[in-house]
Parts: structure tokens; C-alpha cells; sequence
């Protein structure tokens, strides 16, 4: 266990990484007890402030503190990125253990809609939603956990083929047991590693494509803060505060950095064999 | 190649029409009565029953869903609501930025990358390679409509190089029309170009680890003459993939960025039909953008037949 960890911490993408996901856990976290301000209180006395001792990165066109807003905007990106992956992992996984346990026209019936689906890019999904039920966080949580079943039953199908054709599986089948038993008790475990890893990079995108239609006013609704809004905001006022726009930004390249770091050195850390040919 | 070319035409044709029948189940059938969200909740049970009428939503839905598809097919994308004009006509004028723009963006983007990754790869381990490859994961890491909001300060602000937004449009000449798409493009292209480069340097690498590469040096060939005369084909189909779903992504990525820099396509368009509730327009559009994406990877598979005479061997 510790020759793993530190086998872990030497690796500079997955430290990198680990550390950066931490301090947004950390933010988010943070934000559910204690913000420096509210960020739902507006000011307009302190509007536009400059970084300074009161307010550490300044305030917005509202007076609001940008630190509490991007700390609660922290946690936003977080659910939206917990539930749309959790839908992608949850269906693309059981359609992607499916294709594999039954071949034939199962597997290719499942294949083609996954090729389908990604005709349908999480912005036009979310559009689709809006122009009927409206904007939301919800829409774009399910446009955003839907374009990720696809990515999961590829890599899930992928994976477990490659589980199929092993020994200990022909040696199972030989000792009676069904193809389901075989899923959950043979391939599922064993291809848990390369969900994690998928977990992980599509995680980093669902903040990003969060971010992006909050920015285009399909996703988090005022007055819940998010990193998207915040720059949609601060687009407007880019002559008079050009900073408003820079901080939400880092905050969501940070994020997905470390995420992707992160998905990188695990993938390297639970295969080896990757590394080596990078 | 006939058989293979079949196949595939038979797979897009079939991916279309359900794209078709998703769009009209989400956009028609999902919102109950179309006519009342169009009118919103405020209009009277009269009004409400005199649109249904004249949109034909008081028909059956398979009924209304072959009007739409064989007027599709003739090329009627019916009236707008809110522009009272013809929805291929405002699709046609917005479709004069959008295609431009995701066009300079992919060939900015396939530039970039083939040279940045065939660079890195030529480069394995050595401080370009490191060094290029750190500033993809930040390329990648950079949300495209935050890159152009840093593109517009820098540009537009600080330097007043460029208008922060707007479209001339194309008879103003082309020189400023094609100025003003190249900072959008420039903000699409440079995070899908960190993308497309690591692609590249991992192909690359693969490539140069091959026995026919070692046999073509063995030969006398010289390491360039081998990189562009062996190397690069081989390592295209793993990059081809890419390309393709891209593409799909820079057509996506043309809506938010057509709003960072108010340029006047199809993107804009769906939004401010999405505000008029003109859902005659947002359905048209969006079944066109998915069509667009469709298209471009059944572009993609015949490719990857052209280069690799493998894949179509396989598919027969």
C-alpha cells in the first residue's frame, strides 16, 4: 500500500493532478460551511471593487465577492459533474457490459445508437431541453449525463470484450455459470479501473461543458453562482473590470487541468505498459 | 470499395432519420401543446386552439412527422414566427458565417497539430517534447469561450487590433469579414488543436516503433524521408478519428463562440429563436447541426477506406 502511494506521489501527473482536485474538493467543501461574503448579497455600495484586503480578488457588478463566488461556484461545477457522470457511468456501463456479454445484434444494436448519440452534442441536447422545459441546471445535468452514456458503453464494451476472450472466463463458463455471473463476478471487476480513469476525463468535461452553458444561460440560474455566468457577466464589463473575466476562467482551466492530470496519471499508474509507450 | 460505400450510405441514412424522429419526439411530442408554448401561458384558449390548427398540430404524429420530413426533402423548412420570413432563407444567410468559421478553425486547428505533434514525436522525451506537451494539457484544460473572452481583451482591447464582435458580412469585401472571423476561429481552434497534437505525437510514435520503419532506415532512407513518406500515412487513421469528432465538436463549439463575438450564424440564430419561442426554427436547426455532425463522420469512414485499404477489406 505504500510502495503504491508513493509509487503514486512520484508520479508528476498524478500529483499534479491530485493536488489540484483536492483544492477543489477542498473549495467546494469549504464553501457548504464558511464564504468570506455571501455570495447571494447584493451591494451595490462596493460594486466593482479592485482585489484588495476586504475583498481578496474584488467584487462584481453587484458587489459580490468574487472568492465567495467562485467558491460556491466550486460546488456547483462538482454536482453537476457528480450527477451527469454517475448517469453516463451508470447506463453507459450496464449497455457496455450488455454488448459484451451478448454479442451479435445486442452488441451492434447497442453500438450504432451509442454512435448515434453523438450526433447529439451535450450543447444541442441542452438546447433541445431548454427550448421545451426551459433553462436549468437539471437540463443540462441530463444533456450533459446523456452525451456521456455513449463515451462509457464504448470504453465499457471495449474493455470487456477484451475481459471475454481471458482464460479464467472460459475456466468460469466450464464451471456452469451464467453470463450474467460472469459480468458481475469476473469482467466488471476487472474493467473498474479503466471506468475510473474514464470517470475522471469525462468529469473534467462535464465542468466544461457546464461552464459553457451556464455562459450561454442554458444551465445554473441566477442567483445560484457559476463559474459560466460569472463570465458571461464580466464579458460585458470587460472595458471597466477586464479582471472579472480572468479569475472565473482559471478557476475552471484549474479544474479541469487537475482532473486531466489526474486521469492521466491513473491510467499510466494502473497500466504501466501505457506509460512506457508514452 | 462499392459495397463498402453502400453500407455506409445505408448507415448514415438510417442515423439521419433517427435523428429526425429524436428531434421531433423531444421538440413536437415532448412539450404536449406546441401552440401554447409558442403563444405562452398568458394567450387565450381560442388563440391557442387557431395556432394548432394552422401548424397542423391537432393531426396525428406520424401524419405531422412525414409533413415535416417530406418538406424537408424539397427543401421547405416551413415559416418562421418570429421573423415571418423563410426558415431555409435565415438558415442559408446564418449558414454564410457558421460553415466559414468552423472551416478556418479546422484547417488553423489540423495546421497546429499535425506540426506540433509531429514535431513533439520527432522530438520523443526531449525538452520540445515536454514542453509542448505541457502546454497542450493547459490547451485542453482551456474552455474555448474563456480563451476568446482573453483574445478579445488582448486584441480588442488592450492592442485594438481586431473588433471585439460583429460580422461586416461578406459585401463589405472579403478581407474584412474574413478579419473578423479569425479571432472566433483562432478560440475554437487552439483547444481543439491540444487535443488533435497529442493525438498526433502518440500516432506518430506508434508509427516510428513499427518494423517497416526500421527496415526503411535500414535501407538508407533518411529519418525526414521516412517521417513524410511512411510514417505519416500510417499514423492518419488514429488522427482521422479525431478530426472527424472535431469537427463535430468545433460545429457545437461554433454556438458559444458565435455568442462570445455576436457573429451572426446558426448558432445565434437557435438562441434568439429559443427566445421567441420559435420552435419551427430551433427544430430545423438543430436537426441541421446534427445532420452536419452525421455527415462529416460518414466523411470520415469513407476516408479512413481511401487511406487504409485494411478497413474496407475488413468491411466486404
Amino acid at each position: 500500500m505504500n510502495a503504491a502511494l508513493s509509487r503514486a506521489l512520484r508520479h508528476r501527473s498524478f500529483a499534479i493532478g491530485a493536488v489540484l482536485t483536492l483544492l477543489l474538493l477542498l473549495a467546494a467543501s469549504l464553501s457548504l460551511v464558511w464564504t468570506p461574503w455571501s455570495p447571494y448579497e447584493i451591494d451595490m455600495a462596493a460594486k466593482l471593487q479592485a482585489p484588495g484586503a476586504q475583498h481578496w480578488l474584488g467584487t462584481d457588478p453587484f458587489g459580490r465577492d468574487i472568492v465567495s463566488l467562485l467558491l460556491v461556484g466550486a460546488r456547483n461545477s462538482i454536482l453537476v459533474g457528480v450527477i451527469a457522470v454517475s448517469i453516463g457511468l451508470g447506463v453507459g456501463t450496464l449497455l457496455g457490459l450488455l454488448a459484451a456479454a451478448r454479442r451479435g445484434w445486442v452488441e451492434e444494436a447497442i453500438m450504432r445508437l451509442a454512435d448515434f448519440t453523438f450526433a447529439f452534442p451535450a450543447i444541442l441536447s441542452a438546447i433541445m431541453l431548454t427550448a421545451v422545459f426551459g433553462a436549468g441546471i437539471v437540463n443540462s445535468i441530463i444533456a450533459i449525463g446523456v452525451f456521456n452514456i455513449p463515451t462509457f458503453a464504448r470504453v465499457t464494451r471495449a474493455s470487456a470484450n477484451a475481459i471475454w476472450s481471458r482464460e479464467f472466463v472460459l475456466a468460469a463458463r466450464a464451471c456452469g455459470k451464467g453470463p450474467w455471473r460472469i459480468t458481475f463476478d469476473h469482467v466488471l471487476p476487472n474493467i473498474l479501473s479503466a471506468l475510473i480513469v474514464q470517470a475522471t476525463i469525462q468529469f473534467a468535461l462535464a465542468i466544461l461543458a457546464e461552464a459553457a452553458l451556464s455562459y450561454l444561460g442554458l444551465g445554473t440560474q441566477p442567483p445560484q453562482p457559476s463559474w459560466g455566468r460569472m463570465l458571461a457577466e464580466a464579458q460585458t464589463l470587460l472595458f471597466q473590470a477586464p479582471l472579472l473575466a480572468v479569475f472565473p476562467g482559471i478557476a475552471i482551466a484549474l479544474a479541469v487541468l487537475g482532473l486531466n492530470l489526474l486521469g492521466d496519471g491513473l491510467r499510466d499508474l494502473m497500466d504501466p505498459r501505457l506509460a512506457r509507450k508514452r | 470499395m462499392g459495397l463498402f460505400l453502400f453500407k455506409r450510405l445505408m448507415t448514415l441514412l438510417a442515423t439521419l432519420a433517427g435523428a429526425s424522429v429524436v428531434v421531433f419526439l423531444v421538440l413536437e411530442i415532448l412539450p404536449g401543446n406546441a401552440a401554447q408554448m409558442l403563444m405562452g401561458p398568458d394567450a387565450s384558449p381560442e388563440a391557442v386552439q387557431a395556432l394548432t390548427i394552422k401548424l397542423g398540430l391537432n393531426l396525428p404524429p406520424m401524419q405531422r412527422y412525414w409533413q415535416w420530413i417530406s418538406a424537408l426533402l424539397v427543401g421547405d423548412m416551413g415559416m418562421s414566427s418570429a421573423y415571418s420570413s423563410p426558415v431555409l432563407d435565415l438558415v442559408l444567410e446564418r449558414l454564410a458565417v457558421t460553415v466559414p468559421l468552423a472551416v478556418i478553425a479546422m484547417a488553423l486547428t489540423t495546421a497546429m497539430a499535425l506540426s506540433a505533434g509531429i514535431y513533439a514525436a520527432a522530438r520523443h522525451n526531449r525538452l520540445g517534447d515536454t514542453g509542448l506537451m505541457g502546454l497542450t494539457q493547459i490547451g485542453i484544460a482551456v474552455p474555448n469561450f474563456w480563451f476568446a473572452i482573453l483574445l478579445i481583451l488582448l486584441f480588442s482591447v488592450h492592442l485594438q487590433w481586431f473588433s471585439a464582435g460583429g460580422f461586416p458580412g461578406w459585401d463589405e469585401g472579403f478581407a474584412p469579414a474574413l478579419k473578423s472571423l479569425l479571432l472566433p476561429a483562432l478560440s475554437l481552434a487552439v483547444v481543439q488543436a491540444a487535443i488533435l497534437a497529442r493525438i498526433t505525437r502518440s500516432a506518430v510514435l506508434e508509427v516510428l516503433r513499427e518494423d517497416f520503419v526500421r527496415t526503411a532506415r535500414a535501407k538508407g532512407l533518411s529519418q525526414r524521408a521516412t517521417l513524410w513518406g511512411h510514417v505519416l500515412r500510417n499514423a492518419m487513421i488514429p488522427v482521422l478519428t479525431v478530426m472527424g469528432l472535431q469537427f463535430a465538436n468545433l460545429l457545437a463549439g461554433t454556438i458559444v463562440v458565435e455568442n462570445v463575438f455576436y457573429l451572426p450564424g446558426l448558432g445565434r440564430l437557435i438562441f434568439q429563436a429559443i427566445s421567441n419561442r420559435d420552435l419551427i426554427v430551433v427544430r430545423n436547426c438543430v436537426l441541421l447541426l446534427a445532420a452536419m455532425v452525421i455527415a462529416v463522420n460518414f466523411v470520415v469512414d469513407v476516408l479512413y477506406a481511401v487511406i487504409d485499404p485494411r478497413v474496407k477489406a475488413s468491411d466486404i
